[in-house]
C-alpha cells in the first residue's frame, strides 16, 4: 500500500536532497559552490512543504513512523534551523578551508535523522534516527581538519556519545524485556497491565539518561564545553539548537505523551536534573573568558529551563516546551551566527575581548547580538522573556513553584554574563589585535532573520503558541 | 463595526519613525522631514475617513492580536474609535501634521533633524495609541510612551545640561502621576475581578461601572485624577510643563496643544462613567482645576520669556478644562481642549517664528515693534491671542463661555467656581495682550545686530500659522447657540449636560456679557500699561513673587527634592556600599568562587568525563529508587 509510506516522505525527500547535493558537488567547480547552498535550501524547503502537505497522513510501518502535527512542527523547526545553519556557514567554511559540499550534505543527513526522531513511535526507530543524526554531527564537529581543537572535539563527542548510546540501547532492551515490545503504543498498553516493575523502571531510567546526554543535562554535560568550543562555530550552533530540539522532541513524545502513566516515577528525577542543569550551566558560565564557551554553558542552562516544562507536564507544559524550543532556536542561532562572523588573525574571534568596541565597528551585528543576549537573559519584550514566562507559569500551575523560583534566580545569575557581552561591545575600546570581518550576505541574512524572529516571538507570541498547542493536541 | 483602517493611524508614524531612525541620516536632511510629515498627513486622512464612517453612537473596532492571555485575564492589542476618539484623532493628526510641516522649516538648520522627526513621529504614534486603545492596559502603553517622547524631545538639545534637567524633570514628575495611575488601574482590576468581570476593556468597564462600590470608585478616580494632574499639568504636578519649553519650539506646540497634556483630560472624559460615580472626586477636580487656572494665570502675568508666558497659559487653560470636567460637563471640557489646540499651537508656532526671526532671543523685554517686520506672524498671533482671551467670534470665546456657564449653572457648579473662572478670564486677556504689545508693538528694544537680521519665516512655517489662525476662529462655530453640532456628536459617549435643562433659570446673556466684559477690561488694561511707549515699572514684592512663580519650585526643592537627595546620598554613602553592595558582591563573589572551582572539574580528559557520567547515572538512579 503506497499510502502506508506517506509518513516517510519528509525524511526520504531530505535524503534525496542530500544525495543530489553530494552528486552536484562533484560537478561543481570550486568557485561556483554557491549553487550547492541554494540546492540545499531548496531541499529543506521542499521537505518542509511535503511535511505540511501530508500532515496527518496515516502512520507508516504499522504506526511506527507518524506524520502527526507534532512531527510536522518539529520538521519545520529542523528545516528552518538547518537552513539558517547553512546560511551562517557559507563564509565560514570557505575561509577555514572546510570542504563545502560535504558540509552541507552532512547537515542535511543529520536533519534526516532528526526528522525520524520526531516522527518515530517506536524505540528502535527512534534509535536509528538518533544515530543517523549523531554520526553526521560527529563528523561535522571534526570538519575543520587543520585545527586540532576540531579533531579533539569530534573525538570526545564520539567517545562520550558512544558511551551514552550504550545506556540508551540497554534501556530499550530492558523495556523490551519488561513489556515485550519496542513499539510505544504497545508499551503504553502494557503499562496498564502486570509488569516486571524493576526491569521497566531501570529501562525507563536508562532511556532518560540517553536523552539527558543529548540535551546536555548535568551531570552528563561535561563534554559540552569542550565539544562546543572546538567544533566550527556553525556546527556548534547546529548542535546547540537542532540536536537539542530533536532530543526534546523525543523526550516530549515518549515521556510526556506515551509514558504519561509513569509520570510520578520519572518526575522527581527529571526535576532534580533540571535544577542541577540550570544551576550548573549558569554558575559555570560566569567565569568563562570566551563567548563561545559561555554560550556552550548557556545552552546547558537552557536545557535546564526546558526540562522545567517536562516536569510541569500536561498540555500547558508541553506547549511551553515547544514554544521555548522555537524561541531558544532563534536567539541561540543568532548569537552563534554573530560569533561566527568574527575572526581574529589566526583563530576564531570568540573571546570576550574580541567583542570590545564591536558596537562602533559593526553596529548591525552588535545591535543584533545585544538583542540575543537580552533575550537569552529573559528581558521583555523579547522571545526569551515570553518563553520563560510560559515555562514558569506552567511550573507554577503544576504545583512546582519551587522550580519556578529557582528558574528565576538562575535567570538573575545569567544576566551577569550576558550583559557582559553588551558591555564589551559598547563600553570598551577595541581589543589589541586588529580583526578583519568576514561578513557575508548569507550570514547577515541569518542574523537578520533570527533577530526579527527574536523580537517577533516576544511581541506577537500568539501564532507560535497556537501552533505549539495544535502540535500537542495532535498527539492525543 | 470592525475595520482594519484604525491600525494605520498609529502605524504610519511608527513606520516613518523607524525609517528615520535607521536611514534618516543617509537620505539627506530634507527627506526626514518630508517623510515624517507625509506619514502624519496620511494618518490625518485616515482619521478623516474614520470620522466620516462614524455616527455619534457607533464604535469602530480593529483588533490586531491577543497581547496577553493569562486566564482569566486577557488583553488584546485592539483599537476602537467612537465620537470622542475621532475628535482626538483629528486634533492629534491634523494639528500634529501642521506642526510637522512647520518643523521642516524650523529645524532645517539643525544637525539632528532625522532624530528630531523620528521622535516627533513616535510622539504621534504613542498619542494615537493612547486615544485609540480599547482597554486601559493599551492606554497605559500610550500614556507611558508620550511620557518617554516628551523626555526625549524636551532634552533634544542634550549638549546643554539645562535642557537635560528639564527633560528629567518632566519625566520624573510624570512618573509620580504614572504611579498613581498604575495603582488606580490595579485597584480597578481588583474590583472588576471581584465583580466577576476580570477585564480592563472600556466597554466592559462601562457595563460594570454601576456595580462598583462607591468608596472604591472614589479611590480609583482619585488615583486616576492624580495621574491626570501629572500628564495634564495641574496642581500639584504642573511644575514640569513650564520647564518643558527647553525643547525646540515645535515640540512645545506639540506637547501643549495636540498631545501629551490633553491625555489627562482625555482620561477623565473617557472614564466619565467612573467619575460620575464619585461626586467627591468631581468636586475636587473642579476645585483643583479652578485653582490651577487662577494660579497659573497670575504667574503668566509676570513672566518675561515669550514661551514661558504661553506655558503658564497652557496650565491655566487646562485648569479650565478640569473645571468643566469637575462640574460634570465633559463635553465642554473636550470642546475647550479642541479649540485650545488650535490657538495654542498657533501661539507657540508664532512664538517660534518670532524667536527664529530674533536669532534665538526669547526675552520679551528685548523685542518690540515686530508687527511690521513679521506681518504674517503678527496677524495670526493676534487672532490666536484674541481666541485665548475669549473675544467673540473666535473659538476661545465659545468654549470658554460654555465652561463658565457650566461652572455656574451645572448641578455641581457654584458661584465661587464661576467667579474664579471669570477672574482668570480677565487675567488671561491681560497677560496675552501684555505679551502681544511687548513683542509686536512699540519700538524695537533689540540690539542693532539682531534687528538687521529680523525676517519673516519661510512659507513652510507661515502656512501652518495661517491655517491654525483660521481654525482659531472657526473651530468654535461647531457649538453656536443656534446650531450646536458638538454636544449631539459627543452625547452618546460623554453623556448629556445642558444647564438649561436642569431647572434653575440662568441669565445666559448676562454671563456672556460679564465674561466678554472682563476680557475687554483685561485687554484695555494691557493697552494702557504696555500698549504705548509708557511702560510700567515691574517690581515690588507682589510682582517678584509672581515672577518667581510663587517660589513653588523652590518649595518643592526644599520639601521633596533636597530631603530625597539627602536620603539618597546617605544611602549611597553609608548604607549601599556596606550592606547592599556587600550582599550583592558577596553573592556574586560566591557564585564566581563556585564557578571557578567548578571550572577545575572541566579537566578536558575524556576519562574523567565518562567517570562523572557513570557516577551521575548511579546517583540519580539511587535517588529515583529511594523516592
Amino acid at each position: 500500500m503506497a499510502a502506508d509510506y506517506v509518513a516517510l516522505l519528509p525524511a526520504a525527500q531530505m535524503l534525496v536532497a542530500a544525495i543530489v547535493v553530494l552528486v552536484l558537488d562533484l560537478f561543481t567547480p570550486a568557485d561556483e559552490k554557491g549553487v550547492l547552498v541554494w540546492t540545499s535550501l531548496a531541499g529543506l524547503a521542499l521537505s518542509a512543504w511535503v511535511a505540511l502537505r501530508f500532515r496527518g497522513a496515516e502512520g507508516a510501518f504499522g504506526n511506527t513512523l507518524l506524520l502527526d502535527g507534532f512531527a510536522v512542527f518539529f520538521i519545520l523547526v529542523f528545516a528552518v534551523v538547518a537552513a539558517l545553519t547553512i546560511l551562517m556557514s557559507v563564509q565560514y567554511v570557505r575561509e577555514s578551508g572546510i570542504r563545502e559540499g560535504e558540509f552541507y550534505v552532512l547537515i542535511l543527513l543529520s536533519a534526516v535523522g532528526m526528522i525520524i526522531m520526531a516522527s518515530a513511535n517506536d524505540l528502535i526507530l527512534f534509535f536509528i534516527g538518533l544515530e543517523t543524526m549523531s554520526i553526521a554531527v560527529y563528523v561535522l564537529a571534526g570538519m575543520w581538519r587543520s585545527r586540532a581543537e576540531s579533531a579533539e572535539s569530534a573525538m570526545k563527542y564520539f567517545l562520550i556519545g558512544a558511551f551514552a548510546t550504550g545506556f540508551f540501547l540497554y534501556g530499550i532492551a530492558l523495556i523490551y524485556g519488561a513489556t515485550g515490545s519496542t513499539h510505544l503504543d504497545r508499551i503504553a498498553e502494557a503499562l496498564g497491565g502486570p509488569q516486571a516493575a524493576l526491569l521497566l523502571t531501570a529501562g525507563v531510567f536508562l532511556v532518560l539518561v540517553g536523552l539527558a546526554f543529548k540535551v546536555a543535562a548535568a551531570p552528563f554535560h561535561f563534554w559540552v564545553p569542550d565539544v562546543y568550543d572546538g567544533a566550527p562555530t556553525p556546527v556548534t550552533a547546529f548542535m546547540a539548537v537542532a540536536v537539542k530540539a530533536a532530543a526534546f522532541a523525543g523526550w516530549a513524545r515518549i515521556f510526556l505523551h506515551q509514558w504519561e502513566p509513569l509520570r510520578d516515577e520519572w518526575t522527581p528525577a527529571v526535576k532534580a536534573l533540571a535544577i542541577l542543569t540550570m544551576t550548573l550551566g549558569n554558575v559555570l558560565a560566569v567565569t568563562q573568558s570566551s563567548v563561545k564557551r559561555m554560550l556552550a554553558y548557556s545552552s546547558i542552562a537552557h536545557a535546564g529551563y526546558l526540562m522545567i516544562a517536562l516536569v510541569a507536564g500536561g498540555e500547558v507544559g508541553a506547549q511551553a516546551l515547544l514554544f521555548y524550543v522555537v524561541s531558544y532556536a532563534a536567539m541561540t542561532l543568532g548569537a552563534f551566527a554573530v560569533v561566527a562572523a568574527l575572526k581574529a588573525d589566526d583563530r576564531e574571534g570568540a573571546a570576550y575581548a574580541d567583542f570590545a568596541g564591536l558596537g562602533y565597528r559593526k553596529p548591525f551585528l552588535a545591535m543584533a547580538m545585544s538583542l540575543f543576549m537580552l533575550s537569552l537573559a529573559g528581558f521583555p519584550p523579547l522571545a526569551g522573556f515570553t518563553g520563560k514566562f510560559y515555562l514558569f507559569r506552567a511550573a507554577v500551575a503544576a504545583g512546582h513553584t519551587d522550580l519556578a523560583v529557582i528558574g528565576v534566580l538562575n535567570s538573575l545569575v545569567s544576566v551577569f554574563y550576558y550583559l557582559r557581552v553588551i558591555l564589551m561591545m559598547y563600553m570598551q575600546e577595541g581589543g589589541v589585535e586588529a580583526k578583519s570581518f568576514r561578513g557575508a550576505p548569507y550570514l547577515y541574512a541569518a542574523v537578520g532573520f533570527t533577530a526579527v524572529a527574536t523580537v517577533y516571538l516576544g511581541i506577537l507570541p500568539t501564532g507560535a503558541l497556537y501552533a505549539s498547542l495544535g502540535a500537542i493536541a495532535s498527539l492525543r | 463595526m470592525t475595520t482594519n483602517l484604525l491600525r494605520w493611524i498609529p502605524l504610519l508614524p511608527l513606520a516613518a519613525a523607524v525609517l528615520n531612525v535607521f536611514f534618516g541620516g543617509r537620505w539627506g536632511k530634507r527627506f526626514a522631514g518630508i517623510l515624517a510629515s507625509a506619514a502624519v498627513f496620511g494618518s490625518f486622512l485616515i482619521a478623516l475617513r474614520v470620522f466620516m464612517l462614524l455616527s455619534p453612537d457607533a464604535v469602530l473596532r480593529d483588533t490586531l492580536y491577543t497581547w496577553i492571555e493569562s486566564e482569566p485575564f486577557k488583553a488584546q492589542v485592539s483599537f476602537q474609535a467612537d465620537a470622542l476618539t475621532a475628535v482626538m484623532l483629528l486634533v492629534i493628526t491634523g494639528i500634529g501634521f501642521l506642526i510637522h510641516l512647520y518643523s521642516t522649516g524650523y529645524m532645517a538648520h539643525d544637525e539632528g533633524e532625522a532624530r528630531f522627526f523620528a521622535y516627533l513621529n513616535l510622539f504621534v504614534f504613542f498619542m494615537s495609541v493612547l486615544v485609540l486603545a480599547d482597554n486601559l492596559l493599551l492606554f497605559f502603553v500610550g500614556w507611558e510612551g508620550v511620557g518617554l517622547c516628551s523626555f526625549l524631545l524636551i532634552g533634544f538639545w542634550y549638549e546643554d545640561p539645562a535642557n537635560t534637567t528639564a527633560g528629567n524633570k518632566a519625566f520624573i514628575v510624570n512618573r509620580i502621576g504614572d504611579f498613581a495611575f498604575l495603582l488606580g488601574m490595579l485597584l480597578l482590576f481588583w474590583e472588576m475581578n471581584r465583580l466577576g468581570v476580570p477585564s480592563l476593556d472600556f466597554a466592559a468597564l462601562k457595563d460594570a461601572a454601576a456595580r462598583i462600590a462607591p468608596d472604591t470608585a472614589v479611590l480609583i478616580t482619585l488615583l486616576f485624577f492624580i495621574g491626570a494632574t501629572g500628564k495634564s499639568a495641574q496642581i500639584p504636578l504642573y511644575v514640569w510643563l513650564p520647564d518643558a519649553m527647553a525643547g525646540p519650539t515645535p515640540v512645545s506646540a506639540l506637547i501643549h496643544a495636540a498631545t501629551m497634556v490633553t491625555a489627562g483630560v482625555y482620561l477623565t472624559a473617557r472614564l466619565n462613567f467612573l467619575f460620575v460615580l464619585a461626586p467627591y472626586t468631581l468636586s475636587l477636580i473642579a476645585i483643583i482645576g479652578a485653582a490651577t487656572a487662577l494660579f497659573a494665570g497670575t504667574i503668566a502675568v509676570a513672566q518675561n520669556d515669550i514661551k514661558r508666558v504661553l506655558a503658564y497659559s497652557t496650565v491655566s487653560q487646562l485648569g479650565y478644562m478640569f473645571l468643566a470636567a469637575g462640574v460634570g460637563a465633559f463635553s465642554a471640557a473636550v470642546f475647550h481642549l479642541f479649540t485650545h489646540a488650535f490657538f495654542k499651537a498657533c501661539l507657540f508656532l508664532g512664538a517660534g517664528s518670532v524667536i527664529h526671526a530674533m536669532g534665538g532671543e526669547q526675552d520679551m523685554r528685548k523685542m518690540g515693534g515686530l508687527r511690521r517686520r513679521l506681518p504674517a506672524t503678527y496677524w495670526t498671533y493676534l487672532i490666536a491671542g484674541l481666541a485665548l482671551a475669549g473675544i467673540p467670534p473666535t473659538a476661545g470665546f465659545f468654549s470658554k463661555d460654555r465652561i463658565l456657564l457650566e461652572a455656574y449653572a451645572s448641578p455641581h457648579g457654584s458661584l465661587a467656581l464661576w467667579l474664579v473662572g471669570w477672574i482668570t478670564a480677565g487675567l488671561t486677556a491681560f497677560y496675552m495682550f501684555r505679551q502681544l504689545f511687548l513683542v509686536f508693538h512699540g519700538t524695537s528694544r533689540a540690539p542693532e545686530s539682531v534687528q538687521a537680521h529680523v525676517h519673516e519665516s519661510p512659507a513652510a512655517m507661515t502656512i501652518p500659522l495661517i491655517v491654525l489662525a483660521l481654525g482659531s476662529i472657526a473651530a468654535g462655530w461647531l457649538a453656536l447657540p443656534s446650531r450646536d453640532v458638538w454636544d449631539p456628536w459627543l452625547q452618546a459617549v460623554l453623556g448629556r449636560s445642558n444647564p438649561a435643562e436642569h431647572g434653575e433659570a440662568v441669565n445666559e446673556t448676562l454671563l456672556v456679557a460679564l465674561t466678554v466684559g472682563i476680557a475687554l477690561v483685561g485687554i484695555a488694561a494691557a493697552y494702557f500699561l504696555y500698549g504705548r511707549e509708557r511702560r510700567v515699572r515691574e517690581d515690588g514684592p507682589l510682582w517678584g513673587t509672581l515672577a518667581q512663580k510663587y517660589y513653588i519650585d523652590e518649595l518643592y526643592d526644599f520639601l521633596f527634592v533636597r530631603p530625597f537627595t539627602a536620603a539618597a546620598n546617605w544611602l549611597a554613602r553609608a548604607f549601599d556600599p556596606g550592606i547592599i553592595d556587600g550582599a550583592v558582591n558577596g553573592v556574586a563573589g560566591l557564585v564566581r568562587g563556585i564557578s571557578a572551582s567548578g571550572r577545575r572539574l572541566q579537566s578536558g580528559n575524556v576519562q574523567h568525563y565518562l567517570f562523572a557520567f557513570l557516577i551521575g547515572t548511579i546517583l540519580i538512579f539511587v535517588y529515583w529508587l529511594r523516592r
